[in-house]
């Protein structure tokens, strides 16, 4: 096992970002589906601010702050949707709810 | 050295066997908890990368408020009792595990081919609050204008948040 190199964090990435991926496509709780797409967030930012360190840039981690931020956004919003959802339908499955219209 | 590459191969382990845990588990409360536990070991990382500030934020913003929110709506809405029909039944499975497959060995290709070589002579960027904050506020990057447009998202969000969760009287 030699030093630990970018390649090492990527790759690690790129196996956080498809378990999430699989997350997304077979769950149907959408607030678990939200937690697989926080997921793969926190993969492209490990990816980033592995990059920016390889490449001797401070830009990824600027890059995953505001990735960070996005997502807290993000996240306040597809919650209260959720909430808005289950109070006029009873019901968050992901298969039901195929409308926007309430 | 040698600690350190240690210690990264357990940490990665635990972070994936965490993930894994977030997917495979029908219980949405651990699943968030084991979330929690992927995002303390990536700010580990982001520590041991030198990105101090990054490692603090992921531990403040994800690991405790963006979670605490996710842990507050499946308690409101009474989801924490696991549900043997919450995974998609017939053919999605084997289709979005196929497809999961097939990106993370694109993205792994991609990875180690277009992957250029350790510099080792770059001097070492450091994550502290002093250097973000001289990047995000220097005019000559991009990342001031970008800094002033999230305020107006979080603003955007919190507005957004209040309206759409308040109860309608009609």
């Amino acid at each position: 096992m030699g030093p630990i190199t970018a390649t090492h964090y990527i790759g690690l990435s790129a196996i956080l970002f498809a378990i999430g991926a699989v997350g997304v496509g077979i769950k149907r709780n959408p607030i678990v589906i939200f937690m697989c797409i926080e997921l793969m967030l926190n993969a492209a930012n490990l990816a980033l601010v592995a990059m920016g360190k390889h490449l001797g840039s401070i830009s990824g981690q600027m890059m995953a702050i505001f990735v960070m931020a996005v997502a807290a956004a993000e996240v306040a919003i597809g919650l209260g949707i959720i909430v808005s959802i289950f109070r006029s339908r009873e019901t968050i499955d992901i298969d039901e709810v195929n409308l926007l219209k309430l | 050295m040698q600690g350190n590459s240690i210690g990264f191969w357990i940490l990665a382990a635990l972070c994936i066997f965490a993930a894994v845990q977030v997917v495979a588990n029908r219980n949405p409360v651990r699943s968030a908890l084991a979330l929690v536990g992927v995002m303390c070991c990536l700010s580990v990382f982001y520590f041991a990368q030198g990105a101090e500030f990054v490692g603090a934020v992921q531990l403040i913003v994800y690991a405790g408020a963006i979670m605490v929110l996710f842990l507050f709506v499946i308690m409101l809405l009474n989801l924490g009792a696991p549900n043997p029909m919450m995974d998609r039944v017939g053919l999605s499975k084997p289709v979005a595990l196929l497809a999961s497959a097939a990106l993370l060995g694109s993205l792994a290709l991609a990875g180690a081919l277009k992957m250029a070589p350790d510099r080792v002579g770059k001097s070492p960027v450091s994550g502290t609050v002093q250097q973000i904050g001289y990047a995000l506020f220097d005019p000559g990057r991009p990342w001031l204008f970008a800094f002033e447009l999230t305020s107006v998202l979080l603003l955007v969000g919190v507005v957004g948040a209040v309206v759409l969760a308040q109860r309608r009287s009609d």
